[in-house]
């Protein structure tokens, strides 16, 4: 099949899973998840054949059809794949595939209905005899299944429309969409009043970003004419958007480039809109791997790694950073310590996950915004795999503590809590060391994880152009990072189990730890593609930076080997793992965190993530609600507009209450009695004449006769 | 001869006697009297015109018969109503039969 024709159909496979399970298998759980899977697996399937074929050359593959007739010419859309876009293919197929596979089990297909579940809560458990009576509580599948593969297969449509598309505007629908199945996702489990909060926290504020992208995509197409890649990319193009845009001193490309960035800031969870991610956490845990690890918030930093000609305009390698470039440096550094510092107070095992991937994504913002391009992209396809991983392993973790609640019956106990934890090496050893893989690369453990190597160019990039305080800080994210997984892991694996759901934790099914294999494969393995040329002497290439600065237009050399921040980055990661396990490693149950009294106010303060879903609430959250419940529901809607219909509703009854009493009954009603009531009296007074005797009728025919002879006598005098 | 006017003045009179007579007697038989005189009063009338403007053709003759026959015809079925009334009602006083009133 022609390669183009292939790239079509890649996000079209998904979309027809969604259509088909939406109207019709919506009943059939086996069938629905069959066909999702099955979408997901053609879709891989295209990509890993699309990866090969641009291994081979010929890049870029593309094709555009005109869509919108615009007077002379056509609004033109069409795919693209080059070399960016065939590692974040890649990449979106391997997770989206294990994602989908990971959720057939993470939602206990195969197993009973639940005694009293309700769509739109979780499952909540069935009770199940065996042959000798006895009575277990099983985990029971989950009620709106189908649903599930609906929506995740929508949500990979609209993954695969942003990676394949060669333009902003079909980036930009791929973008919202996976916006709408992001907010379907988290509030999944509708009935329960905290999702539901978290799905709108979710849409409403990556909203906020969306609507600068969207100035900015419209800003760019008013200064091009096009939101072409082709076009928007090119030498003559990039060289107009030089000119100064008169705001700030920022060139028409910098300022578009800044407001693009703000989509990312939303979508990608930066400071300051990253208080969506950790709620998004709500969702169930296939949902958080895929949109809020390795896909969603990924989009972001891919849109910014697209656009990095835009952005880097009048930047040359190794000199002054532009001001979007800045800003983009500061907020991604700053926000990369910034979440790493909350995760370290975490006691949830999907909330330290989801500040670790705000860390991360810092990293890779800070470094696009220093200018290491490969190393961006390194770091977001390393992190897909990795994070992807941790997620899916912390769901393991998660279904292995609800089957010790199910066992145990305490429904009080939370099986995210990773002070609950402990232990779960001996009951769950496929988990623990795909985790434990998933971690390391993570923190960067030297040599043998993906983490390792991509972390370790975005440093060496800082170290080497000379951006200090960018090396200082995420040197300091990168420790904490370190720290705060070695945290997780020792209070989930290690030890002894802390309660009595830890002890009777099971390991999960092969749905679920296959994907953590595979995945696992990926943490270890991907980072050898980007091994600095420097450190082998030449002997393996750098193959992933060669590849992908061939998306660039000009040439881009890799940066001359140092390896002084290797070795840095080297000793942080170890120091940092060494002094998690070292302080986590004798926590007993109902033992609170040893953080807690040695940092004392501060720990608070980074456990309530420095106040900052408070503060939001108090300056927007608040005032939204007020202009609307008693702006506008009660003083406008209520008092001005119901006040003056309810004014000229009464002003129209007295009106009507004035006419009827004062002129339609006595006139009108008036008029019509006194005709029938005058001819009545009249007639009543009138029929005395008529008395039945007979004389006297001939008395008034004889008067009457004399007078007509009066009157004709008289009439005869007259001359 | 006597002028005409004085036969007009008498039949006149004579009249009015009979009218009084309608109008002013109780018994219905006194009433059928008086329309018998009105009757007579207005063949006299008749009469002396024949006699006084053209009494050759013997038209005013003739009808004056017919008016005398048509009287005594008048006469009989008025008091054939009479008795009927009287067997009836046990009356013939003509103020007491004032049924057909309001």
């Amino acid at each position: 099949m022609a390669t183009n024709t292939l790239i079509w159909l890649l996000p079209l496979f998904p979309l027809l899973a969604f259509f088909v399970i939406v109207l019709f298998t919506n009943r059939n759980k086996a069938l629905s998840h069959t066909i999702a899977v099955g979408a997901a697996l053609l879709s891989w399937l295209g990509s890993m054949i699309v990866f090969v074929r641009a291994l081979q050359g010929g890049l870029p593959f593309e094709e555009a059809i005109d869509w919108i007739p615009l007077g002379e010419t056509h609004f033109f859309i069409g795919v693209r794949v080059d070399q960016l876009t065939a590692v974040t293919l890649f990449f979106v197929a391997w997770t989206v595939l294990m994602i989908f596979i990971y959720s057939v089990g993470y939602h206990n297909f195969g197993q009973p209905k639940g005694d009293h579940d309700h769509k739109g809560l979780p499952p909540h458990g069935a009770k199940v005899t065996d042959q000798h009576g006895h009575v277990h509580a099983v985990p029971s599948i989950e009620p709106m299944y189908s649903r599930f593969f609906a929506f995740i297969a929508l949500f990979a449509f609209g993954m695969y429309t942003l990676v394949v598309s060669d333009n902003l505007l079909t980036l930009f629908v791929g973008w919202e969409i996976m916006g709408l199945c992001s907010y379907l996702l988290i509030g999944f489990w509708f009935a329960k009043p905290s999702a539901r909060a978290a799905a709108i926290k979710a849409f409403l504020t990556t909203r906020v970003g969306d609507v600068f992208m969207l100035l900015g995509i419209a800003y760019l197409y008013s200064e091009t004419g096009s939101l072409s890649y082709n076009v928007i990319f090119s030498k003559h193009t990039l060289e107009k958007l030089t000119e100064p845009a008169g705001f700030l001193g920022m060139s028409i490309a910098g300022l578009i480039g800044l407001l693009l960035f703000i989509g990312t800031v939303g979508k990608s969870a930066q400071w300051p809109l990253h208080v969506w991610l950790p709620d998004a956490m709500e969702g169930p845990t296939p949902v958080s791997a895929m949109i809020h690890a390795a896909t969603m918030v990924s989009a972001g930093v891919y849109m910014v790694i697209r656009m990095f000609p835009l952005l880097s305009v009048g930047w040359q390698e190794g000199g002054a950073l532009t001001p979007t470039m800045t800003v983009m440096a500061c907020i991604g550094a700053g926000t990369a310590l910034f979440a790493a510092v909350i995760a370290v107070a975490q006691n949830d095992v999907k909330r330290v996950l989801a500040y670790s991937t705000i860390s991360q994504l810092g990293y890779m913002i800070a470094a696009l915004g220093i200018g290491a391009y490969v190393a961006a992209a390194f770091h977001l396809v390393m992190h897909a795999f990795f994070k992807a991983l941790l997620f899916l392993g912390s769901g393991s973790v998660i279904h292995g503590m609800e089957h010790g609640v199910l066992h145990t019956g305490d429904h009080s106990v939370d099986p995210q809590n990773m002070f609950n934890m402990g232990g779960l090496r001996k009951k769950m050893p496929v988990t623990f060391l795909t985790f434990t893989i998933g971690g390391l690369a993570l923190s960067g453990f030297p040599l043998v994880t993906a983490g390792f190597w991509s972390k370790d160019e975005i440093l060496a990039d800082a170290f080497g152009n000379g951006y200090w305080l960018a090396f200082i800080v995420l040197a300091l994210a990168a420790l904490l990072t370190a720290f705060y997984t070695a945290r997780q892991i020792t209070l989930t694996f290690l030890g002894e189990p802390r309660t009595k759901e830890a002890q009777h934790a099971q390991e999960t099914k092969w749905t679920m730890t296959l994907p953590l294999v595979v995945l696992a494969v990926f943490a270890v393995a991907a980072g050898w593609v980007g091994i600095p040329e420097g450190l082998t002497g030449g002997a393996i290439p750098n193959w992933f930076h060669e590849f992908v600065v061939g998306t660039l237009p000009e040439y881009l050399p890799a940066l001359e080997f140092n390896f002084l921040p290797m070795l840095l980055s080297m000793i942080i990661a170890l120091s940092g793992l060494t002094l998690g396990w070292w302080v986590y490693r004798e926590v007993k149950a109902g033992q609170p965190d040893p953080l807690a009294k040695l940092l004392g106010t501060f720990y608070t303060w980074m456990k309530n993530k420095f106040y900052f879903d408070e503060l939001y609430d108090r300056l927007f959250v608040r005032p939204a609600y007020w202009l609307a419940d008693t702006f506008t529901n009660k003083w406008m809607d209520r008092g001005v507009i119901d006040g003056f219909l309810h004014t000229v509703a009464r002003v129209a009854f007295s009106m009507g209450g004035v006419l009827r009493n004062y002129f339609d009954l006595p006139v009108v009603n008036g008029f019509g009695d006194a005709v029938g009531e005058g001819t009545k009296s009249f007639g009543k007074k009138f029929r005395a004449v008529q008395t039945g005797k007979v004389q006297q009728y001939m008395l008034s025919v004889l008067v009457f006769a004399v007078g007509i002879l009066f009157y004709y006598l008289l009439s005869l005098l007259q001359p | 001869m006597i002028p005409l006017s004085w036969y007009l003045i008498f039949s006149a009179a004579l009249f009015c006697i009979g009218l009084y007579g309608v109008l002013a007697r109780r018994n219905a038989i006194a009433i059928l009297l008086g329309i018998e005189v009105m009757l007579n009063a207005t063949i006299i009338n008749l009469v002396a015109f024949w006699r006084y403007r053209n009494p050759e053709p013997m038209h005013g003759q003739a009808f004056a018969v017919m008016v005398f026959a048509v009287a005594a015809a008048e006469v009989a079925v008025g008091l054939a109503l009479i008795i009927s009334i009287y067997r009836r009602r046990n009356t013939v006083v003509a103020d007491d039969i004032d049924i057909m009133k309001w």
